[in-house]
């Protein structure tokens, strides 16, 4: 294994009973890099993630988590990694200082407190009980006690689920501080524009393989997509001719051009030639979402046809 | 030793948020000492046959009373609180660091003696300045000393075994209660069961830890005979409880 493999993982499989809840999974995922793990419900995302933690035994495959076994060496590898659970309970009668102190000595080396308590931006909430921290600010602390060991490997199971957009903003911003530190983070969510913001590489997993692995822009052949043109014409004006405009029932414009520039170009010397408003011109490209549920409803589409084909 | 100073360390939290949680400490310390004076008004000017004795109720209550709040504060809470932590997943927490498991059984052990300690001495103290009752002394303060150590540990440690038959945080409550309050009024804490009592009243105190245990006090309060052998039934199922809480204990909420 080559130093800078944070997470190596090769045929790993699980059942729950007689229900396999992972069928095969491969990842690698390098030191210092934002990893998103995305998925539906029961894809097996925290079952992939707690395996990694050492929460749960795995039935098959190989796993290295730093270079250690999360079976067999879970307590050497607990020295080094911070968890976030997707929900997990603080005792409610310690404050933000005195909660982050009790984890942080558990650790050979841990961060110091209030250095910690500032990057989770807690710091005017320190000699606060945490019975009186909004959920935003519980959920700071809980990456705040996952940092208080000073970890190489942060696992960040839906950190931001019931955030409001500020919040999930301030959250974002976390993680990229502790990208800037070189931690290697491990997240996974159901926001796409979270995977987006944050992540260098995403994998999306379903029924307990990962379907593709890519970096958010070029996943699916997103970047290779066609970008749509769209805008609104006043009554009566059509479209002009040499761009393949569709008018959907609303009235809207719509062009999915192979040769973007050149159709802009035509587009817009038509529209000042004729005196014609483009209300409204938008270029859109397809997002994450769209790509996501695409690639989910193909992957569905394809286990039904040739069952247990990988692709 | 590191399980030594992390288990110092951690008694340290377990005692900081248990006195932070003010119901809890309010039950622990008021509930006994309210029952206290509760049974003697109703039924502390009789006399109880014991041990081929007559004792004065008041006296007696004290001890049993005693008893009653070394078992709240070692079983009944320890085991709420071990639910609680375990269903809103503070256990999880901490069994994802590198904490030995260890310190944190330990810390509560500790943590519940330390209180049942505290807790008898109020007891005694109240009940000798409002019932005249007698204080251990010399080889039966020994014994007494002895008896509130085993048993304090005996308790906590059923305590983290009960919790492997306790499904969700609503259950606690009455699994614990369901589970010790019987077992209470059998062993006569909260009514005196004389040398008379039904043979197979008899036969659960001989079984069960709490009549062992509150014979135990009543010895060292009453100066009644004080028997090893009560000892050794009270440390044994602290050890069968010990055993159960290594094997089956679970630090993740149960699903």
């Amino acid at each position: 294994m080559s130093t800078s493999t944070a997470v190596r993982v090769r045929g790993l499989s699980k059942r729950y009973g007689d229900v396999p809840a992972l069928a095969g999974v491969d990842l690698d995922i390098r030191s210092g890099e934002v990893f998103a793990l995305l998925g539906p419900n029961g894809a097996g995302k925290t079952t992939t993630i707690e395996i990694l933690e050492g929460y749960r035994n795995r039935d098959d495959g190989e796993v290295e988590v730093l270079g250690l076994d999360p079976g067999r060496e879970r307590s050497a590898l607990k020295e080094r990694v911070g968890i976030v659970l997707q929900s997990s309970g603080i005792d409610p009668y310690l404050t933000v200082a005195e909660t982050i102190e009790m984890y942080a000595y558990y650790y050979p080396h841990p961060r110091p407190v209030d250095d910690v308590i500032e990057l989770v931006g807690l710091q005017g909430k320190r000699d606060q009980r945490v019975a009186r921290l909004s959920g935003g600010q519980q959920r700071r602390l809980d990456v705040a006690i996952a940092l208080a060991g000073d970890p190489d490997l942060l696992f960040l199971d839906e950190p931001t689920t019931g955030f409001d957009p500020a919040a999930r903003h301030e959250a974002w911003q976390i993680v990229r501080d502790l990208a800037a530190l070189g931690k290697t983070v491990l997240l996974t969510t159901h926001y796409l524009d979270e995977a987006e913001q944050l992540a260098g590489r995403v994998a999306i997993i379903a029924a307990g393989k990962i379907v593709v692995e890519d970096t958010p822009a070029r996943i699916g052949g997103r970047h290779r997509q066609r970008p749509r043109v769209t805008f609104l014409l006043p009554d009566g004006v059509a479209p002009p001719r040499g761009v393949e405009a569709i008018v959907e029932p609303a009235g809207r414009c719509v062009i999915e051009p192979a040769d973007l520039t050149d159709t802009l170009h035509r587009l817009t010397g038509w529209a000042r030639r004729q005196g014609v408003a483009l209300d409204d011109l938008q270029l859109q490209r397809p997002t994450l979402e769209d790509t996501y549920l695409q690639l989910l409803a193909e992957h569905e589409s394809g286990a039904d046809a040739a069952p247990g084909a990988a692709r | 030793m590191r399980v030594v100073r992390m288990t110092a360390f951690q008694l340290r939290y377990t005692n900081k948020t248990y006195w932070r949680n003010p119901t809890a400490a309010f039950f622990t310390f008021a509930f006994p000492l309210m029952l206290l004076v509760i049974f003697t008004s109703l039924l502390g000017n009789g006399h109880v046959y014991l041990f081929g004795r007559s004792l004065h109720q008041s006296t007696y209550y004290v001890a049993q009373m005693a008893t009653f709040g070394v078992i709240s504060a070692c079983y009944t809470y320890v085991a709420i609180a071990l639910t609680f932590h375990r269903d809103f997943g503070v256990l999880k927490r901490a069994n994802g660091t590198p904490m030995p498991p260890a310190a944190y059984f330990a810390a509560r052990v500790i943590h519940a003696l330390l209180i049942a300690i505290l807790l008898v001495a109020i007891t005694a103290a109240f009940g000798r300045i409002a019932y005249q009752a007698r204080i251990p002394t010399g080889i039966n303060l020994f014994h007494f000393l002895v008896m509130l150590a085993v048993g304090a540990m005996a308790f906590s440690s059923l305590a983290f075994a009960v919790t492997v038959v306790i499904p969700n945080v609503d259950a606690a409550a009455p699994v614990v209660q369901a589970s010790m309050l019987p077992l209470l009024f059998l062993s006569g804490v909260f009514i005196p069961l004389g040398d008379n009592a039904a043979g197979w009243v008899k036969w659960v105190g001989r079984i069960f830890p709490v009549r062992h245990y509150s014979d135990g006090m009543l010895a060292g309060f009453l100066g009644t005979p004080f028997r090893w052998s009560d000892v050794a039934v009270v440390a044994a199922w602290g050890v069968g409880g010990l055993v159960v809480a290594v094997r089956r204990f679970s630090w993740e909420p149960r699903v």
